[in-house]
């Protein structure tokens, strides 16, 4: 397909999709599917079949919606309605266009006017909900691989890194480390070979931004690779998929194959002289492979374990070769800056940290789902006005960037979310998870349940990591039980030094990190645990101990 | 293999394949595969016991995958693993007469519909210990 072919398909699916009466979208991203998407949507697709032709009315499947919480979710095109907490009962009303058929959907009905839709702002998430992420055409509708189009035709490869790098964005995987610069890098080597790989090995515990993303729009991100694959001089991409998502692979798998069948991907894409495949490789449950040294080890086919650094894989990574590694958010942003323009993206957000993040609100939240806000946005916003607040008791904490980020409490609800201001607070942005904690959550446990999962995930090549998680987690233990002293507290804090001192890599250096937070805005907390052997939220189990009286 | 030019490389993805075909790698099929791939039967072996994804182990008839997530974790999935522990075998084994296996995962992204658990490969949403009481109960576990 040439770049012309792309804009006629386009222009004659948006008609096409124009020309119908109705289009009714199902999602069936990984929460709506197993709380019964796909019986609503076969009864859609029955009951459509059932009217026989000429309804001029189409049934198609979509990513994540948002509201994760109210699924399954059906979005209604012709009337401009969401509904929530369907079943397959309800394809006979849907598809009706008699009001007193439809009234047993208006209890059902979801607000879009309210803050949860109203306050977003959706660059990366877009398309999901929109587009069929089975489709190619449904994302070509939208103007999908115009920008890869754009790059190819009318810029250099200096041209793109020139422009990622004035629009400001960095790595989405939580470190924040500005994009451009990191294009540049692996841009500069002479090497013929070069790389890029998308991190889409999402381990943190509450975090589904990417695999929504992957699912919902996965030719969004194969778009983005395209780029940086163009930007860089890399002619073969990887993918690093979790082995948990098997629905991201899937479909990721559909998209690689429709993309290289009309040229898209693969040999002269778009009839240029560019060419660049991508692979899929399939994770095998390590969370240190999120780690990039140990992700091309895992890719190589190796035991997943990190490598000293330098050198940093933009100059020897994969194989040797120079390789570029972004997180899925940070590929799937690329299309917008190349289309827009850097300097749009750069106008979102605040000073250090530009556009928009991807948060996956969870836990003790009445809207629990996925949301996307503009850097800078509060936490009360993103909490109390998208998430609709805490259900039933009182906030405590909010838990950002899983087992290495840390716990923000009720004094710092109002400081602007983004890379700077998170760090001041001992917290890192992270991939996106936001856990939320109410009053019947203890903090000990919270940072004994993080330690439990560094001391399994640690892979074990170096010494600080593979002996202090376990020790941390010991000492942890004993206070949730009751059985700590004062003198484990202190052990515990220079502990939390050496790891993060003394650690080979990310997993080892950041593990201290819940213990470090929930230490500081929380030690009356630890204090009654140690002390008064009792749990202020009534959540562990103490058994009280008897006095050792001497002899 | 073939289709990865029995290239050392491709140990993970030629392991996971194995895994589905077999439901389980025992030690002769590793041996296969390190001759196969002309790699060190250590490295084999090493591979498949870093990655918790490999089961060295038969797997049960039916398995209970329990999220522990961060989500799933505040959400009460110690209490659902405390009663399949109660009624069937502990965490990561399975029932001496191969009919369940209860295990355990590191987050599987459906925060959302905390706890979680994965029952023969289908999700189960905001489980409560009483709807694993009904699942044993159909599959005739006591």
């Amino acid at each position: 397909m040439t770049a012309e072919e792309l804009t006629e398909k386009q222009a004659e699916e948006v008609a096409r999709q124009q020309g119908l009466k109705n289009r009714i979208l199902c999602c069936t991203a990984a929460g709506c599917i197993s709380c019964g998407a796909d019986s609503v949507r076969h009864a859609l697709a029955a009951e459509l079949e059932s009217r026989g032709p000429g309804g001029n009315v189409e049934v198609c499947g979509t990513g994540c919606m948002g509201m994760c919480g109210r699924g399954p979710l059906v979005y209604d095109s012709a009337d401009h309605q969401l509904y929530g907490n369907l079943t397959a009962g309800d394809a006979r009303a849907l598809l009706s266009e008699n009001d007193s058929d439809r009234q047993g959907l208006a209890s059902r009905s979801i607000d879009l006017q309210s803050p949860f839709f109203a306050r977003q702002y959706k660059i990366v998430l877009a398309n999901s909900g929109r587009v069929d992420p089975e489709k190619l055409t449904d994302y070509i509708a939208v103007g999908g691989y115009q920008s890869l189009a754009k790059a190819l035709e009318e810029m250099t490869p200096r041209d793109v890194v020139e422009e990622v790098k004035r629009s400001g964005l960095r790595g989405r995987g939580g470190a924040g480390y500005p994009t451009g610069l990191k294009w540049e890098l692996v841009a500069k080597q002479i090497q013929p070979t070069k790389y890029v790989v998308c991190n889409a090995d999402e381990g943190d515990p509450g975090a589904f931004m990417d695999r929504s993303v992957l699912e919902g729009d996965p030719h969004r991100v194969l778009e983005g690779m395209a780029i940086a694959g163009y930007a860089v001089g890399a002619q073969q991409g990887y993918i690093y998929v979790r082995g948990e998502y098997g629905l991201a692979i899937q479909r990721l798998q559909t998209a690689i194959k429709q993309a290289e069948r009309e040229h898209l991907l693969g040999t002269r894409i778009l009839e240029q002289g560019f060419q660049f495949r991508i692979d899929l490789r399939i994770g095998a449950g390590a969370f240190v492979c999120g780690e990039e040294t140990a992700l091309i080890a895992s890719i190589e086919g190796k035991r997943g374990q990190p490598r000293q650094r330098p050198p940093y894989p933009p100059a020897s990574g994969l194989w040797g070769a120079p390789t570029l590694i972004n997180n899925v958010e940070t590929f799937a942003n690329i299309p917008p800056i190349i289309e827009r323009g850097g300097d749009w993206f750069a106008g979102i957000g605040t000073a250090g940290s530009k556009g928009t993040k991807v948060f996956a609100l969870a836990g003790k939240i009445a809207n629990t789902g996925l949301i996307e806000v503009p850097m800078g946005a509060t936490l009360r916003e993103i909490l109390f006005e998208i998430g609709g607040g805490i259900p039933d008791h009182k906030f405590k904490a909010a838990q950002t960037g899983g087992p290495s980020g840390g716990c923000i409490p009720e004094q710092f609800l109002d400081i602007p979310v983004d890379y700077e201001s998170l760090a001041k607070i001992g917290s890192i942005m992270g991939s996106g998870g936001l856990i939320v904690m109410d009053e019947t959550s203890c903090m000990v446990d919270v940072a004994r349940f993080f330690m439990e999962f560094c001391m399994d995930e640690s892979c074990g090549k170096c010494i600080p990591c593979r002996a202090g998680t376990v020790q941390m987690h010991d000492i942890l233990h004993r206070i949730t039980t009751g059985a700590a002293s004062e003198d484990d507290l202190e052990m515990l804090k220079s502990l939390s030094d050496l790891l993060r001192d003394t650690s080979l890599c990310g997993l080892g250096q950041t593990a201290p990190n819940p213990v470090v937070s929930t230490l500081r805005y929380f030690p009356e907390e630890y204090a009654a645990h140690i002390r008064d052997k009792r749990c202020p939220a009534g959540h562990c189990h103490i058994t009280p101990q008897t006095e050792e009286v001497p002899a | 293999m073939s289709r990865h030019q029995y290239s050392g490389d491709a140990l993970i993805e030629v392991l996971h394949t194995a895994q589905e075909l077999f439901g389980f790698l025992s030690r002769p099929l590793l041996k296969t595969i390190a001759q196969k791939l002309r790699l060190p039967p250590s490295r084999v072996l090493g591979v498949a016991t870093f990655y918790h994804f490999f089961s060295l182990e038969p797997k049960g008839e039916h398995r209970f995958v329990v999220c522990i997530g961060t989500a799933c974790y505040v959400a009460g999935a110690l209490g659902l693993i405390e009663n399949l522990e109660r009624r069937c075998t502990k965490a990561g084994q399975t029932t001496p007469d191969g009919k369940v296996s209860v295990e355990t995962a590191r987050c599987i992204g459906s925060c959302g519909l905390a706890p979680a658990v994965i029952y023969d490969g289908t999700v189960l949403a905001r489980v409560k210990p009483e709807m694993l009481d009904l699942e044993l109960n159909k599959i005739g576990v006591k």
